[in-house]
Formats: structure tokens, C-alpha cells, sequence
């Protein structure tokens, strides 16, 4: 019973930690730039909408201002990587830094509980009487539904080709007369403010906020693509690419709960996720290789180099 | 039309990798002139097409295209009055992104990008039309990716997709050196016939001597960033391979023979 109960919650969590994993999709795999301001922007979205809530706001505007945020956030490596001509990486962990004092200046601190203030998730267990991860689970699942709808309708548009054109061939963008610049600012500002909403979600459904609750993020976000690239293959059309990060955020919450019900150290919770994605990573490579050798002998008719085999 | 006055550009200066790419450029193209461009390695044909687009700044002088100051504008402002053909088959493309999406990407040059929907009904038909044009069924295969078409097949489009939108100059960089014999007279007779039904003004650099002479109106040679010969009209008609390689061997004192054009026919 306790793992069917780990599992039910590891899904709502899933889906709320799957908004950031769409954020870390838009540019890890639409403007192929690895941004590392995830960690900070996620920590960034908790910390505000946190502070704001226990301030009185509130909790759904309080998610509102915690996106616009995450876009700033987004902005400034946007800003360092195009007009300072930083290298993406560097941008992202320079942001990056930079937040946590920030979301400690939000904060006044560095952990704060939302017991006896009203969040999203309180008021409707009030309203339907459900249960909390259920509720979790609902409001997900509408917020995911209405996120994929606009990043399905926002990528088919003339900007939205545009910033997909911009992760593909910068040169040809350019010589089109669309600034590539723009482009990558407003999908790093996009990006950032999917994560940050994420983060807010993810606190007001955790009930406290930590300026350390964005560590990792970044790793988890990519763990999620791959592991909804290995289900859903790598060809799907862009609809369902954006459903499997989702499904696969909410798989590798299972995978988590299930290791942790057998009983795994939290502590070595990190060093698993960076394991399951080095893996997921190498694994078709080496399979790659495994068919190109396995296929050498045949086509060659056995006269391989190495005699004797 | 395009008017290029004392333009110089030197690569890396002040190291032992500086180089003179362009020494001191004048050249002044009339509306409907089609300039073929030729010289050897390192003679600044290519510096000249990437220096009107504005890949990278220029050291001193100007360039006006019809009328208009563009010296100092950035590429992709400049980009709205040309269309470009590069050597690279992969570069005038996007390989993720359907056939359809990179023409529409392509019908909009220069103009402003809002949220209106990326590919119209309307631009399909037309995308359609033209596709049929280039005879090579991609008009069947609009919804492919770009990445599963050949060298040649990407060229014919990137060619397509930069005289969409009627461009004030094409500039064409070698775009056929890399395609095989065949593909490459196909890509160059689809260009002879865009260029002549548009009206266009056209700067096309190649390697191939017969080409130069054959194709546009109006013959320039550049040698180590100099123009050094520049022909046109009836003269231009009765040039040989032969009176090209002479200019070519006073010019650069007998190494000609070693470089690629020679082996070009």
C-alpha cells in the first residue's frame, strides 16, 4: 500500500515538475542551448511566490508575478549570452549564482513555510473535499494541458517558426533578416518563465519554500526529455514531443518514489538522477556502435580484421 | 543599383595570421547586371559577397544599394533587400524544419513577424507552384524535412527560397562547387532562368572559367583583393578560356597554373 500511495503522489509531483522540464525542452532541445539558469529561475519562481502568499497575496496572482520573474531571470542570460557574447553555458550559471542572493533577498531567509496562509491547493481541498494530491494531480494536469496548448499554438506562429528556425540554423535566420538575437532572448525569457511557474506550483503544493529547492533542476528537466524521448521515440511530431516530457517527468518521479520505497538514502538521490541520465545518454550510442560492428561482418562476407572470431 | 566605394577589409590585423582580404574595392553594378566573379583562392570573391551582406564589418569605405546607406547596417537588417546562395548546401537551410516551413520562413523576408499563423493556406498553393517549377518533385514532399533532401535538391531550394521575395541583389557564393557535375549544370541553369524571368540584379562568384565567360552580362576578376580585370557587353561575348588564363597569369606572375580553376571545365 505505502508504494501505490508514494506512486500517487510521485505523479501529481510529476506533473508539476514536468512544467520545468517543458522549460528546459524550449531550450535544450528547440533553441539547443544548455541553460543553467534553470536551477536558479525554479528556486527564483518558490521563493517569490512564497514571500508574496506570506505577505498576503493572493496565490494565484502570486504565481502570476513568480512567471514574470522567471522571465526576467530568463532576459538577463538572454542579454549575457547575445549582447555580452558569453558563451550560453557560462550566462546560465552566471544568472544562476546571482539568483541565490536574490531569492534570499526575497525570502529574508532561506526556507519559508506556507502553514497558516492560503495556497491554490488548500482552497480547492476546501472547495471539492478531495484530497490534497488529487487536487495536486487536477491542477496539473489543467495547468500542463493549457501550457502545451499555447507552446503548440506560440511554435507554429511566425515568431515561433522564426525561434525554431534560430535553434536550427542561425545563418539562414540571419540571412532571412530576422534579428537571432531576439530570438534567443525570448526563448531563454519563455523557458525561464514555464520553470519559475513551475517552481511556485511545486511550493504552494509542498507548502514551504527553500532557496535550495532548484538544485539539480536542470538534471532533472534533461532526465525528463530523455526518458520521454526513449518512450516516444525521437520522431514524433511536436504536439506529442511536448506531451512525453510530461509523461516523462512523471516517470521519473515513479522511478524515485520506487527506489526511495526500497528503501535508497535521500541523500543519494542526486547521484541516481545524474546516473539515469548519463545512461539514458549512452545507451544509444553504444548501441549505435553495437549495430554498426554487429552489421560489419555480414557486408564484408567474414573477412573481418580480426581472424580468428 | 549596388555601388561599392573604397572598401578595404584586413583580417586579424596587427598578428602573423593578418590578412588583406580586400584592398581598396570600387565596383558599381547597374540595375539587371549579372556579374560573374572569378579568381583564384584567396582573391577576396567571397569576402566581397559576405562584405555587401554584412557577415562581418567592414574596415573603410561604403556600399549603397539603391540608394541606400548600408555600410555599417547589421546582417539581418540588410538581409531584407538580398538573397543569398551559399556554397555550404546546409547552410541556406534549416535540416529540423519541413520544406513548406523553410519556404515560409523565407517568404517573409523583411517583413515584420507577429503571431499570425507561420504557413498560410494561401502560401501553400503558391509554395506549390514554385516547387513544381524547379522539376524536382519536391511539390510532392512539401512536408519533409529539409534534412532527408540531397546537396543538389537543398541548393534548388535555398535558390527558391532567396528570390521568394524579390531581392534587390542575389548574391550567389560558388552555390554549385559543391554539388556533382550533373546537379550542379541543373542548379545553374534553374539560376540562368530565375534571374532572366525576375529581372534580377545578380553577383555570382565561381570557379569555373567557361561559366564566368558563358552566364550575366559582365565578367570581374579579382586577384590577392584587387579587381583587376572587369569586362562587359560585346567584349565580354568574346572572351576565351584562354584570354582569362593570360590575364590571370600577368596578373599573378605564372602561379596560376597550380591553382583549381585550371582543372575546372
Amino acid at each position: 500500500m505505502g508504494v501505490l500511495f508514494a506512486i500517487q503522489g510521485a505523479i501529481s509531483q510529476g506533473i508539476l515538475w514536468g512544467i520545468m522540464a517543458l522549460g528546459v525542452y524550449l531550450t535544450y532541445r528547440i533553441l539547443d542551448v544548455a541553460d543553467l539558469t534553470v536551477d536558479g529561475s525554479f528556486a527564483l519562481g518558490g521563493c517569490t511566490c512564497a514571500a508574496l502568499i506570506t505577505a498576503g497575496v493572493n496565490p494565484y496572482l502570486a504565481v502570476l508575478v513568480s512567471i514574470i520573474t522567471g522571465m526576467a531571470a530568463g532576459f538577463i542570460t538572454g542579454v549575457l549570452h547575445t549582447k555580452c557574447e558569453i558563451p550560453a553555458i557560462l550566462a546560465g550559471i552566471l544568472t544562476q549564482i546571482g539568483l541565490y542572493s536574490i531569492n534570499l533577498r526575497i525570502m529574508g531567509r532561506s526556507n519559508t513555510p506556507l502553514l497558516k496562509v492560503p495556497t491554490i491547493f488548500k482552497g480547492l481541498t476546501g472547495l471539492t473535499g478531495l484530497s490534497q494530491n488529487w487536487v495536486s494531480l487536477i491542477v496539473g494536469l489543467i495547468f500542463t494541458a493549457v501550457l502545451i496548448s499555447f507552446l503548440y499554438w506560440f511554435f507554429g506562429t511566425e515568431i515561433g517558426s522564426a525561434i525554431r528556425a534560430t535553434g536550427n540554423n542561425e545563418n539562414m535566420v540571419r540571412s532571412l533578416g530576422m534579428n537571432t538575437n531576439t530570438h534567443k532572448v525570448l526563448g531563454l525569457a519563455i523557458s525561464n518563465g514555464l520553470v519559475a511557474l513551475s517552481g511556485a506550483l511545486v511550493t504552494q503544493s509542498q507548502g514551504y519554500a527553500d532557496v535550495k529547492q532548484g538544485t539539480g533542476a536542470i538534471v532533472i528537466g534533461l532526465a525528463s526529455i530523455i526518458i520521454g524521448e526513449v518512450i516516444f521515440g525521437k520522431k514524433s511530431s511536436f504536439g506529442v514531443k511536448l506531451v512525453s516530457v510530461v509523461v516523462g517527468s512523471v516517470i521519473y518521479r515513479i522511478i524515485v518514489a520506487v527506489v526511495l520505497q526500497m528503501g535508497l538514502n535521500t541523500d543519494d538521490l542526486k547521484l541516481l538522477t545524474a546516473i539515469l541520465v548519463a545512461a539514458a545518454l549512452t545507451v544509444p550510442v553504444l548501441l549505435g556502435k553495437r549495430r554498426q560492428a554487429s552489421s560489419y561482418d555480414p557486408m564484408t562476407g567474414g573477412q573481418t580484421g580480426k581472424g580468428g572470431e | 543599383m549596388l555601388r561599392i566605394s573604397h572598401v578595404s577589409k584586413t583580417f586579424n590585423p596587427g598578428t602573423v595570421n593578418e590578412k588583406q582580404a580586400l584592398r581598396d574595392i570600387n565596383l558599381h553594378l547597374e540595375p539587371e547586371d549579372f556579374v560573374t566573379i572569378i579568381g583564384g583562392n584567396g582573391a577576396g570573391k567571397s569576402t566581397t559577397l559576405n562584405m555587401i551582406a554584412g557577415v562581418y564589418p567592414i574596415d573603410c569605405g561604403t556600399i549603397f544599394l539603391d540608394g541606400l546607406n548600408i555600410s555599417r547596417q547589421p546582417e539581418y537588417k540588410r538581409a531584407a533587400l538580398l538573397g543569398r546562395v551559399f556554397q555550404d548546401p546546409m547552410m541556406g537551410t534549416a535540416a529540423n524544419m519541413q520544406i513548406v516551413e523553410n519556404l515560409a520562413l523565407a517568404h517573409r523576408r523583411g517583413r515584420r513577424r507577429g503571431l499570425k499563423w507561420g504557413v498560410t493556406k494561401e502560401e501553400k498553393e503558391v509554395f506549390y507552384g514554385e516547387l513544381k517549377r524547379l522539376g524536382l518533385g519536391l511539390e510532392d514532399r512539401m512536408t519533409s524535412k529539409v534534412g532527408l533532401l540531397s546537396g543538389g535538391q537543398r541548393q534548388a531550394l535555398t535558390l527558391l527560397m532567396a528570390t521568394l521575395q524579390k531581392p534587390r541583389l542575389l548574391l550567389l557564393d560558388e552555390h554549385t562547387a559543391a554539388l556533382d557535375p550533373r546537379t550542379a549544370k541543373k542548379v545553374l541553369n534553374l539560376t540562368e532562368e530565375i534571374i532572366a524571368e525576375e529581372k534580377l540584379t545578380a553577383l555570382m562568384v565561381t570557379h569555373n572559367m567557361k561559366d564566368a565567360i558563358r552566364l550575366g552580362n559582365r565578367l570581374v576578376m579579382m586577384h590577392e583583393g584587387h579587381i583587376i580585370y572587369d569586362v562587359r557587353g560585346e567584349e565580354k561575348k568574346k572572351l576565351t578560356v584562354e584570354d582569362l588564363m593570360k590575364k590571370f597569369e600577368d596578373a599573378s606572375g605564372g602561379e596560376f597554373a597550380n591553382d583549381r580553376m585550371i582543372l575546372t571545365d
